[in-house]
């Protein structure tokens, strides 16, 4: 087994960088509810890559730190994330095998759950989330087999393990 | 946590994470000047000609009317000075940018490229041109957070500018559209009305133009009618904000919450 890249943490970071960079990056008004939790999508690629290396700490920092950028309340999407990784984590062996097109759909059930949570939170400071607020679990669902391939290709091009 | 956040006890931590944020935010918002320039290379010759053209005449009716407002404020200071009044309206402004990244969409925010370093304090009023924008609600040492007012946590305070009657602007959420409850079926009120600020909550000068009155709809089987206005300033286009300091308005450490409740003393009485 070759050893890991020297710099593997830090291709790791990079990718979670990129990914809240897309996620404040502009759009049309009409375009900005149908944005994928990019963050989210990277992160459950890392948990079923490297689940002895991502986990629930990462899952919350990633979150506190897209919390800071999208001006959420601190601590509101840490706390979905986390919830997402821990159950990624548990189920991580079975998600790895089954194909892209079944991984899309357990990414959409997790990424609903992370907006149940996220809702709940807006639901106990008085602004209940409307429709549009659930679409992203479709787009993102839309989106996994791109992040998956990406993903995939920059570990097996970097060795990171 | 979230709840802490709610008291503002985590507000040092925020304005220390937005300084670990902000160089993405800049990365992000210098990566969208490509894209507007390419857009600016393609719009035609003829339509730069008629937009200059428009700016020219604009030029010439806002000097005109500036050559006016000149005289007026030095009588309305004069004549404030018999009355004994102490109201003092001399205000500083300074030109912030808005740094194009895309907040939570459901929280209606923009991120402003001032921050403490430029004495921004929370709760500080933001204008563009047409009128009232917002408030800033978390400031980091270079960059901070504003609230829209279409925000559907935000409440100003406004009056009617033709007859003086007091109402409060409630945010929807949506981006083009104030609520105004607590109006009486009976007031007077009209399509086209146009709302300024009262300065009655503190937080905003008064006189500064908010909205415009889109809708008015009595409902006979209920104490209050519907009124709907749209913003006067262009909250989704603009990139050049104007931040205000007042004499009158001293900065007040408490959030957005204290806002909402001292507005809701200053309810019309039907």
């Amino acid at each position: 087994m070759m050893p890991t890249h020297p710099y593997s943490w830090l291709i790791i970071i990079t990718t979670f960088v990129v990914a809240l960079a897309v996620t404040l990056f502009p759009v049309p008004v009409m375009l900005d509810p149908l944005r994928p939790d990019w963050v989210a999508l990277v992160l459950i690629y890392w948990i079923i890559a490297l689940p002895h290396r991502v986990g629930v700490g990462t899952a919350w920092l990633a979150g506190i730190f897209q919390d800071a950028a999208t001006g959420t309340l601190l601590g509101q999407q840490a706390m979905g994330l986390a919830v997402v990784a821990y159950l990624v984590l548990l189920l991580h062996q079975r998600i790895r095998n089954y194909p892209v097109w079944q991984q899309a759909i357990i990414v959409m059930i997790f990424i609903a759950l992370f907006r149940v949570i996220g809702a709940w939170v807006l639901g106990v400071i008085g602004r209940p989330a409307d429709f549009s607020y659930w679409l992203p679990a479709v787009t993102s669902m839309l989106a996994w087999p791109l992040v998956f391939l990406l993903l995939r290709h920059i570990r097996r091009r970097y060795h990171v393990v | 946590m979230t709840m802490d956040h709610r008291w503002h006890y985590l507000d040092t931590v925020r304005s220390a994470m937005s300084l670990v944020v902000y160089p993405l935010q800049l990365v992000v918002d210098l990566s969208t000047t490509p894209l507007r320039s390419i857009s600016n290379y393609f719009s035609s010759r003829t339509a730069l000609l008629e937009q200059v053209e428009t700016l020219r005449t604009r030029q010439t009716l806002l000097d005109a009317q500036l050559q006016r407002m000149v005289t007026l404020e030095a009588e309305n200071r004069r004549l404030r000075r018999l009355l004994h009044s102490s109201r003092e309206t001399r205000q500083k402004t300074q030109v912030a940018e808005i740094i194009a990244v895309d907040l939570d969409p459901f929280s209606r925010q923009v991120v402003i490229n001032k921050g403490s370093s430029d004495d921004v304090f929370p709760g500080q009023p933001l204008l563009d041109a047409n009128g009232v924008m917002g408030q800033v609600v978390h400031v980091g040492p270079f960059s901070s957070t504003a609230l829209l007012i279409t925000a559907p946590s935000h409440a100003t305070p406004v009056q009617v500018n033709r007859n003086g009657l007091r109402a409060i602007a409630m945010g929807t959420g949506a981006p083009n559209r104030l609520d105004l409850p607590f109006i009486p079926n009976n007031a007077d009120i009209r399509v086209g009305d146009i709302l300024v600020t009262s300065g009655l909550g503190g937080r905003f000068p008064p006189g500064h133009p908010v909205a415009t009155i889109s809708r008015v709809e009595n409902l006979p089987s209920r104490p209050y009618a519907r009124v709907e206005a749209t913003p006067t300033a262009n909250l989704d286009g603009i990139r050049e904000v104007l931040l205000v300091w007042t004499t009158s308005v001293s900065p007040s450490p408490e959030g957005i919450t204290g806002t909402t409740e001292a507005t809701g003393q200053n309810r019309p009485v039907p």
